[in-house]
């Protein structure tokens, strides 16, 4: 009996839960008088990854990594200075609904520009180019991808990494799990011989305390994840404004700073062939 | 229409739904077998033995199916490195379907319980009466008569056991529903919001039968008294 309740508290809570999705349009009516009106004092809605170190951290209510730092600086050039910023978290399912209802004016997440998402969003950028790598414990002789066959491979389920691997390297033995964190807990048991995913992911995870000095990152990618900035359906001109500030942080050495402080500990090189990118035309 | 058609060519929809069914089964099956011993113990009149099933139905009812299947990968597969079989996917899928009936074994326990307490209390007197002890007379006269009035609450449990086989994605069975749902929302994020609706009209599908069945076999087996 008691089981059956509970199911209809979550049949209700589900129900409220899809109601407030669809309603979400009035919700940000009322926060979001920032996302019409450009500049002065507004506030700006950014989404954000609350779980991944390195890149997007919420330390209990500040937040750290390189896409906190890149948005921060992009948001002063676009005259929002630091307190005006609203962090939301954005995760990876959530991203486009996010924008289209407009819940958040911008994103950066570990956000990948590919031609099926521009259907539903518009990115401004690449600020880093990212490819997939592999993260090993620090005496492990894995170099790169082609070592993996018949050995345990963790990665998140349903990201793009997991798939990749599933399509060029049947021969590994993929565990996925919710969260990275939990890969390589995992691999610090020993069960788990490597962690695959983009090489910042990577190298924000092994720069956390916990884990300095256990894991490295191989530095052999093996895909090219063009991060952007995530951006309503056509905001053509916020996308324009949003490319001259990431121009110039990477021109004024901010961007390189940023990288750097980030990845700190994590013995952690970005790929200097591709690394700065030089942000797209907007459509 | 015809992109999302195209979905069914590149993801095997499914397949994935046969995974959440292959787990609910199995866990199914342990979860009755535990639930009723442990409801056996319950109502038994060895204080240790209630102690215990009132112990273990508190502890596992109280605990999020999630925190169980993760301790599940990250405890025994991880930490103590326990492997159920030599192929590692196949030992993940063992461990989590001894998570998921550990849990639903203290939800079995208690409909099966239920059950126990449509019998009236003269069975069990006349069973004493005419010389059984307490397995024979549990075993001839209590539960028979209980199951045939669990079923309602048995069914529930399993339509629960069902929905919450998603679970298993935390225990690293990504090949069951809600983990291809993610792969599908990652790959094609124009489509979220019918790839939601597809996934939920699946266990829709899936689950109704079992509440008309249940419904339907608790009437019709039910105990004329």
């Amino acid at each position: 009996m008691q089981k059956t309740r509970y199911a209809a508290a979550a049949v209700a809570a589900v129900a409220a839960l899809t109601l407030s999705a669809c309603g979400g349009g009035g919700d940000s009516a009322e926060s979001g008088s920032g996302s019409s009106a450009e500049g002065g004092g507004e506030t700006l809605r950014i989404g954000i990854k609350f779980d991944q170190p390195g890149l997007g951290y919420d330390e209990g209510g500040s937040y750290s990594g390189f896409d906190v730092d890149v948005a921060k600086y992009v948001a002063n050039e676009l005259g929002v200075s630091e307190e005006n910023i609203e962090f939301v978290e954005a995760p990876s399912a959530n991203r486009e609904n996010l924008l289209a209802n407009e819940q958040v004016d911008m994103i950066f997440a570990t956000y990948s520009i590919t031609d099926t998402r521009k259907e539903t969003v518009d990115f401004a950028g690449p600020y880093f180019v990212a490819g997939q790598d592999l993260l090993v414990p620090t005496d492990s002789d894995i170099t790169g991808p082609e070592d993996l066959e018949g050995k345990n491979l963790c990665s998140v389920t349903g990201s793009t990494s997991a798939q990749k691997i599933k399509d060029q390297y049947p021969g590994v033995q993929l565990v996925e799990q919710p969260g990275y964190a939990e890969c390589v807990t995992a691999m610090g048991g020993g069960q788990i011989d490597a962690v695959t995913t983009d090489d910042i992911i990577l190298a924000g995870l092994a720069s956390q305390e916990a884990n300095a000095g256990k894991f490295k990152v191989v530095g052999n990618t093996f895909s090219e994840e063009n991060y952007g900035v995530g951006l309503p359906k056509g905001s053509t001109e916020r996308c324009e404004e949003v490319n001259a500030a990431i121009t110039k942080m990477i021109e004024d050495g901010a961007w390189e700073e940023a990288l750097t402080s980030n990845t700190e500990g994590a013995d952690y090189a970005y790929n200097e062939d591709l690394n700065p990118p030089t942000p797209a035309p907007c459509a | 229409m015809e992109n999302y058609l195209s979905l069914f060519e590149t993801y095997d929809v499914p397949a994935a739904f046969w995974v959440n069914i292959q787990l609910s089964f199995w866990a199914a099956i342990w979860a009755l077998a535990i639930g009723t011993v442990l409801a056996l113990f319950r109502i038994s009149p060895i204080p240790s033995l209630q102690w215990f099933g009132a112990a273990y139905v508190n502890i596992f009812r109280n605990t999020p199916l999630t925190i169980i299947l993760a301790f599940g990968f990250l405890g025994l597969f991880s930490v103590m490195q326990i492997s159920l079989a030599d192929e590692l996917d196949v030992s993940l899928f063992r461990i989590a379907i001894v998570g998921l009936a550990l849990y639903h074994a203290a939800f079995a326990c208690e409909a099966i319980r239920s059950g126990v307490n449509t019998v009236p209390l003269g069975q069990a007197e006349a069973a004493r009466a005419i010389g059984l002890s307490f397995l024979p007379a549990a075993r001839l006269i209590i539960l028979p008569q209980a199951f045939r009035g669990a079923i309602a609450p048995l069914g529930n449990v399993l339509i629960a056991l069902i929905k919450n086989s998603t679970v298993a994605a935390a225990g690293s069975v990504a090949t069951e529903a809600s983990g291809l749902m993610k792969t599908m929302i990652e790959f094609r994020s124009d489509l979220v919001i019918p790839i939601f609706l597809t996934f939920a009209l699946g266990f829709v599908i899936l689950v109704i039968p079992i509440g008309l069945l249940t419904t339907w076999a608790s009437r019709k087996l039910a105990v004329a008294r």
